[in-house]
C-alpha cells in the first residue's frame, strides 16, 4: 500500500494561551525575515514547536528525517539563496546530531542560524536527561554562540546571531535556549535594543594604498594569474571578477568552492587547480609570478606541498577575514576588505595594462594540449561521461549538489559551471551524506531551478532517509548516484599508495535503490548503458517528479589528473592517458 | 619566543574557553593567563604569555584572538615599555633555626613572609618573571614545599619611546 503524502497538516485551533518565551524567539525569527526552518522537535524543544504551530502566518517548517539532514539542508538553502539557514533541533542528540553540518558550515564560510534546545536552567550542568554541552561542544566550529539565560535578552540574541552569521566571512551562530526560557511565560517587557557589538566590525572597503600596490603589481606582472574563491560568491561579486579579468586578461584558476564565480567557459578559465585540478590551472599557479587570490584560503588541496606552490610569485589575498591573509602563504599585497568593494576599486583605478601576451598563450598551449581526459568504453558508463551527459541534457544550467570524493571531483571537473550559486558541495570538512540533503534545501531555496544530486552510492545511504522530504514535499530533486560499488576515493588511494589493499572500501552489497526509491512512492530507475543513459536521460531530468537514478559506472575507473599527497603542484600525474 | 600578549574582551560567559580553546585548536603552547575586571563594568583584561615559533605563527595568534566577537582589542606588547608582573605564593621548609636566614633572602627582593608555623614559611614575590625566578633559585636550598605563580599580568607604561614601534593590530584595519 502506497502512503499518501501529506505536506501540510491541519491545525487545531490555537487556544489563547499566554505569551511564552517561545513567542519571544517566534516574534525574532518573523523579525529575521525567516520564512524557512529546518528541524525536528524534542522535549527541550516543545515549547519553541508550539509556538511555531499557532504562529501566524506559519513558517515552512521541513521536517527532516535526521537532525543531520537539517543542518545539511540548511546549508543548501543558504549557499543557493545567500540568505541564512535556520534550524532547530532538540538538546543533547538533537544537538550532537547536528555538529558535522555546523563544523561544514563553519569550513565553508555557510551563514546558519542553529537553534538547540537545552534543558531548564535549574538542573543544567547536573547530567540531566539529553543534557549536553552545547556550548563546550560548538564553541570551536561556530562563528560565534550563546545560550540564553534571560528571555528578556532573547529578542537581542536572535537578532545579533542573524548579525553576525550573515555579515563579514559568514559562518554558522549556534544559539542554545534552555527549556524554562522558552517554556515559561513571559513576563518582563524586552527593550528594543540596536545591535552593539563592539568586537566586531568587518572591514568592508579595502585600504587604499594596498589597492594602488596591487594596481602596480598587475600592470608590471609578465605571469600573473587570478584565483577565484568562494569568496566572491559570498560577496555577490561575479559580475566585477568577470570585468576585472577581462580588463587586465588575466588568466583565471578556480578553487573547488569558487566554481561558477568565473564563466567556465570563458577562454580565460584554465579550470579548478589543486590535487585534482587541470594541468593548466596548476601550472599557472606554479610559473606565475603574480598571484591575485580573491576569497580563497589555499587549502592544502589547492596548494600541494607548499614549497612548491607558486614559488617565483608575489602574493596578493584579498580577503574579509584578515585571518585567512599570511594564514597559510606569506603574502606582500593584504587587501582585507570585501570582495566586491575591493574589485570595484580596483576596476576604478587608473592601471596599465600588463604586457602578457605570451604568458597567455603559453598557458593556452596547456590548455588544449592536456585538456581532461577519461576512458571510453564503447557502451560501459564512465563517471566523466555521465557528468558531461548531465551537463548537456541541463544546459549547465542545473543547481548541482554533490558529497566528497570521486563523484564530487568528476563533477567540478565535468560539469562546467557559467554561473554563480549552482554548486553546492562539501569543501573544506568533505562531508559524506551532505550532497543529498543539501539539494533539498537548494530546492526550497530555488523552486523553478532544476536541482540535482550527484552522490555517491556511500555517501547516499549516509542520508538517504530524507527521501521521504521528497515524497512528503513533492520537491522535484533528481538524486543520482554515481554507483560505482565502492567508496571510490577511498579505494582510489588504497590502489595507488596501499598496492591496492582494499580495505573496507568495496561495497558489494547495496541496497536495491530502484525499489527504496519506490517504498517512498518516488520513481526510481537503474542506467546501465551509455544507449540506455542517451535515451532516458533527459526525461528523467525534465521530469517535475522527485528521481532516484542508480547509475551504474565502471567501478575502477580514478580521478585524474592528481597531485599525490606532499607532492608539488608541477608533480602531476595522470596528465594524459 | 616568548611573547606577551593582552587582550580586551566583553565578560560574557564563555569567553575564557572560546580563548583558551582557539589556542589550543591552532596548537599553541600558553605559558601563563591572568585575567581580572578592568576600570570598566564588563570588560576583561587578559594577559597571556605564550610561546611561539615565529613572526607568521605570532600574526596568526593575535588575528585569531581579533576573529572572536567578545574580544575588543589584542596587542602584543612585548616589545613596548612595560610594567610586567606576577605574584607567588612559596611554602618553604623553615625550622626555627632558618628563620632569620630566611628573612635576610626575603628583605632584598622586598619580598614578605605571610605565614609561619612551626616548620614552614609562606613567602609572597612579587615582580617580574626574572626576578622571581631568582628569588626561588635562592629559596630553593631550604627545601620547597609548594609553589603557586599568579601568571605574568602587564601594562603598558604612560610613557612609550618613540623608537619601540611594536606591532599592535586594531580591529578596524589590518
Amino acid at each position: 500500500m502506497k502512503v499518501k503524502a501529506q505536506a501540510v497538516q491541519e491545525r487545531k485551533p490555537a487556544a489563547e494561551v499566554p505569551k511564552t518565551g517561545a513567542d519571544l524567539f517566534v516574534e525574532a525569527l518573523q523579525a529575521a525575515g525567516v520564512d524557512t526552518i529546518f528541524g525536528y522537535p524534542g522535549g527541550a524543544v516543545l515549547p519553541i514547536y508550539d509556538a511555531l504551530y499557532r504562529a501566524e502566518p506559519r513558517f515552512q517548517h521541513i521536517l527532516t528525517r535526521h537532525e543531520q539532514g537539517a543542518i545539511h539542508a540548511a546549508e543548501g538553502y543558504a549557499r543557493v539563496s545567500g540568505k541564512p539557514g535556520v534550524v532547530i533541533a532538540t538538546s543533547g542528540p538533537g544537538a550532537t546530531n547536528l555538529i558535522t553540518g555546523i563544523a561544514d558550515a563553519m569550513m565553508d564560510s555557510l551563514p546558519l542560524v542553529v537553534f538547540t534546545g537545552q534543558v531548564g536552567r535549574s538542573v543544567i550542568g547536573t547530567d540531566a536527561f539529553q543534557e549536553s554541552d552545547v556550548m563546550g561542544i560548538t564553541t570551536p566550529i561556530t562563528k560565534h554562540n550563546y545560550q540564553v539565560q534571560k528571555q528578556e535578552d532573547m529578542p537581542r540574541i536572535i537578532k545579533e546571531a542573524f548579525y553576525i552569521a550573515t555579515t563579514g566571512r559568514p559562518g554558522p551562530v549556534v544559539i542554545d535556549i534552555p527549556k524554562d526560557i522558552s517554556g515559561e511565560v513571559y513576563q518582563t517587557a524586552a527593550a528594543e535594543e540596536p545591535i552593539h557589538l563592539p568586537g566586531y566590525q568587518p572591514t568592508m572597503k579595502p585600504n587604499n594604498n594596498q589597492i594602488k600596490k596591487l594596481i602596480h603589481a598587475i600592470s608590471t606582472a609578465k605571469r600573473p594569474i587570478l584565483l577565484t574563491g568562494a569568496g566572491i560568491l559570498h560577496a555577490k561579486a561575479s559580475e566585477e571578477i568577470r570585468a576585472f579579468a577581462k580588463r587586465f586578461q588575466l588568466p583565471v584558476a578556480s578553487t573547488l568552492l569558487g566554481l561558477g564565480a568565473f564563466p567556465a567557459s570563458e577562454p580565460q578559465f584554465l579550470g579548478m587547480a589543486g590535487m585534482h585540478g587541470t594541468y593548466a590551472a596548476n601550472r599557472g599557479l606554479y610559473e606565475c609570478d603574480l598571484l591575485i587570490n580573491v576569497g580563497a584560503r589555499f587549502d592544502d588541496r589547492l596548494t600541494g606541498n607548499l614549497e612548491h606552490f607558486a614559488p617565483q610569485a608575489t602574493i596578493a589575498h584579498i580577503d574579509i577575514d584578515p585571518a585567512e591573509i599570511g594564514k597559510i602563504i606569506p603574502t606582500s599585497i593584504p587587501v582585507v576588505a570585501d570582495a566586491k568593494a575591493a574589485l570595484k576599486e580596483l576596476q576604478t583605478a587608473e592601471a596599465e595594462l600588463p604586457d602578457i601576451q605570451d604568458w597567455r598563450e603559453h598557458l593556452q598551449h596547456y590548455k588544449e594540449e592536456y585538456p581532461l581526459w577519461h576512458n571510453n568504453p564503447a557502451q560501459d558508463l564512465v563517471p566523466q561521461w555521465v557528468l558531461k551527459a548531465v551537463h548537456k541534457v541541463t544546459e549547465g544550467n542545473a543547481i548541482i549538489t554533490t558529497d566528497v570524493g570521486q563523484h564530487q571531483m568528476w563533477t567540478a571537473q565535468y560539469y562546467s559551471f557559467d554561473k554563480p550559486n549552482r554548486w553546492v558541495t562539501s569543501g573544506g570538512l568533505g562531508t559524506m551524506g551532505f550532497g543529498f540533503p543539501a539539494a533539498i534545501g537548494a530546492q526550497l531555496a530555488s523552486p523553478d531551478s532544476r536541482v540535482i544530486s550527484v552522490v555517491g552510492d556511500g555517501g547516499f545511504q549516509m542520508t538517504m532517509q530524507e527521501l521521504s522530504v521528497l515524497q512528503e514535499r513533492k520537491l522535484p530533486v533528481k538524486v543520482l548516484i554515481v554507483n560505482n560499488q565502492s567508496l571510490g576515493m577511498v579505494r582510489q588511494w588504497q590502489e595507488f599508495f596501499y598496492q591496492e589493499r582494499y580495505s573496507e572500501s568495496l561495497l558489494d552489497i547495496q541496497p536495491d535503490f530502484v525499489k527504496l526509491a519506490d517504498s517512498y512512492d518516488i520513481k526510481g530507475v537503474r542506467l546501465e548503458t551509455q544507449e540506455q543513459l542517451v535515451a532516458e536521460l533527459p526525461s528523467l531530468l525534465q521530469s517535475d517528479e522527485p528521481v532516484v537514478i542508480d547509475c551504474r559506472v565502471l567501478r575502477q575507473e580514478n580521478v585524474f589528473p592528481m597531485i599525490a599527497p606532499g607532492k608539488g603542484l608541477h608533480e602531476m600525474i595522470g596528465v594524459s592517458r | 619566543m616568548k611573547r606577551i600578549i593582552t587582550a580586551t574582551v566583553q565578560n560574557r560567559s564563555g569567553v575564557l574557553n572560546r580563548i583558551t580553546g582557539l589556542m589550543q585548536k591552532r596548537q599553541f603552547n600558553i605559558d601563563s593567563i591572568s585575567v581580572g575586571k578592568t576600570e570598566v563594568e564588563q570588560i576583561s583584561r587578559m594577559t597571556f604569555v605564550v610561546e611561539v615559533e615565529d613572526m607568521q605563527k605570532l600574526e596568526q595568534l593575535t588575528k585569531q584572538l581579533h576573529k572572536q566577537i567578545d574580544v575588543l582589542k589584542v596587542a602584543d606588547i612585548t616589545d613596548h615599555a612595560i610594567v610586567a608582573r606576577e605574584l607567588a605564593l612559596v611554602k618553604v621548609v623553615c625550622p626555627p633555626a632558618s628563620r632569620n636566614e630566611l628573612q635576610s633572602i626575603i628583605a632584598p627582593f622586598r619580598a614578605s613572609a605571610v605565614d609561619i608555623s612551626k616548620d614552614s614559611m609562606i613567602v609572597q614575590v612579587t615582580g617580574d618573571s626574572d626576578k622571581i625566578e631568582a628569588f626561588l633559585e635562592l629559596v630553593r636550598p631550604y627545601g620547597i614545599k609548594e609553589l603557586t605563580r599568579t601568571g605574568v599580568t602587564a601594562f603598558l607604561r604612560g610613557h612609550q619611546p618613540q623608537a619601540a614601534d611594536g606591532n599592535t593590530y586594531s580591529l578596524i584595519t589590518n
